[in-house]
């Protein structure tokens, strides 16, 4: 596996695209997180909220974006990491994770995050600080 | 109509980085990396341990903050941040609290809106931060009508 400092400015870690988006994903992360909105895994709740269907906890798609991350634990640690929510996540969404180096200030790389709909749509976007030990 | 919480701070909270809650959370999020559940990766890493995903703070218990009542529908989470001094490692206690950041209104497209936000502590057993957090938490009008009631 490359390693992240061996990337250059504009260059981007390995994407990764997700299975489509499942209610069994949505139940198995309201479980994980003690967070049980109804509006991530009952129809007639998501509805009632005017919503046309369950959405993903912004949560959930935040968490799955830092795993581009993980296979780096060596190198370094995650310091900071921010996301503005800026769309829905409905069922049976395709999402694409990415991550691009943008800045680099030894010992920290700062990456531009995104998670993307299969419309191309950034439904999450925001910052990585990777530093490196 | 959130302004005179700013500044409340909650209880502190002993919570523990669970090996069980670990696995399961990374299961939830899909990483399913050995550095977060197996313990000869853990014990072969730097940290000689195995650590939690970075927003595994999620699933800590932040305690009360008297008096700020919140309605559990109707709020959008706009933005998240984490700062780490380092991750958290299996096992560990952490001593958790959170405060009333600040308050604004703004115009949006949905009216006036409510932005409200929280930042989360958490401290090791030394009493060193290990990582605080910010949750943006939206409120649109119609919601804040209702609970001015």
């Amino acid at each position: 596996m490359s390693t992240l400092t061996q990337l250059k400015l504009g260059e981007s870690v390995q994407e990764i695209q997700l299975e489509p988006v499942s209610r069994i994903d949505l139940i198995k992360y309201a479980g994980a997180s003690g967070d049980f909105n109804p509006i991530h895994t009952i129809d007639e709740e998501a509805k009632r909220a005017g919503l046309p269907g369950i959405i993903a906890h912004g949560m959930w798609t935040m968490g799955n974006l830092a795993k581009l991350f993980t296979p780096y634990y060596e190198e370094g640690f995650v310091k900071d990491y921010s996301i503005r929510f800026k769309g829905m996540v409905f069922l049976n969404d395709v999402i694409t994770l990415k991550a691009t180096l943008k800045e680099v200030n030894e010992p920290s790389l700062r990456f531009e995050v995104k998670a993307l709909n299969q419309n191309g749509n950034e439904v999450l976007k925001g910052e990585v600080l990777f530093t490196c030990y | 109509m959130f302004n005179d919480q700013v500044g409340k701070v909650s209880n502190k909270v002993k919570n523990v980085v669970e090996r069980g809650a670990v696995k399961k959370f990374a299961e939830a999020i899909g990483d399913l990396h050995p550095i977060y559940f197996d313990e000869e990766t853990g014990r072969n890493s730097r940290y000689q341990n195995n650590i939690a995903p970075p927003t595994f703070p999620r699933t800590f218990d932040y305690g009360v903050i008297e008096g700020l009542n919140l309605p559990n529908k109707g709020l959008i989470h706009g933005e998240q941040t984490f700062h780490y001094q380092r991750p958290l490692v299996v096992g560990e206690e952490i001593l958790c609290c959170s405060e009333v950041k600040r308050y604004f209104e703004k115009k949006g497209n949905f009216g006036e809106m409510g932005f409200l936000i929280i930042e989360n502590f958490g401290e090791d057993a030394a009493g060193n931060m290990v990582f605080s957090s910010t949750s943006t938490v939206v409120i649109s009008e119609a919601v804040r009508k209702v609970l001015t009631k």
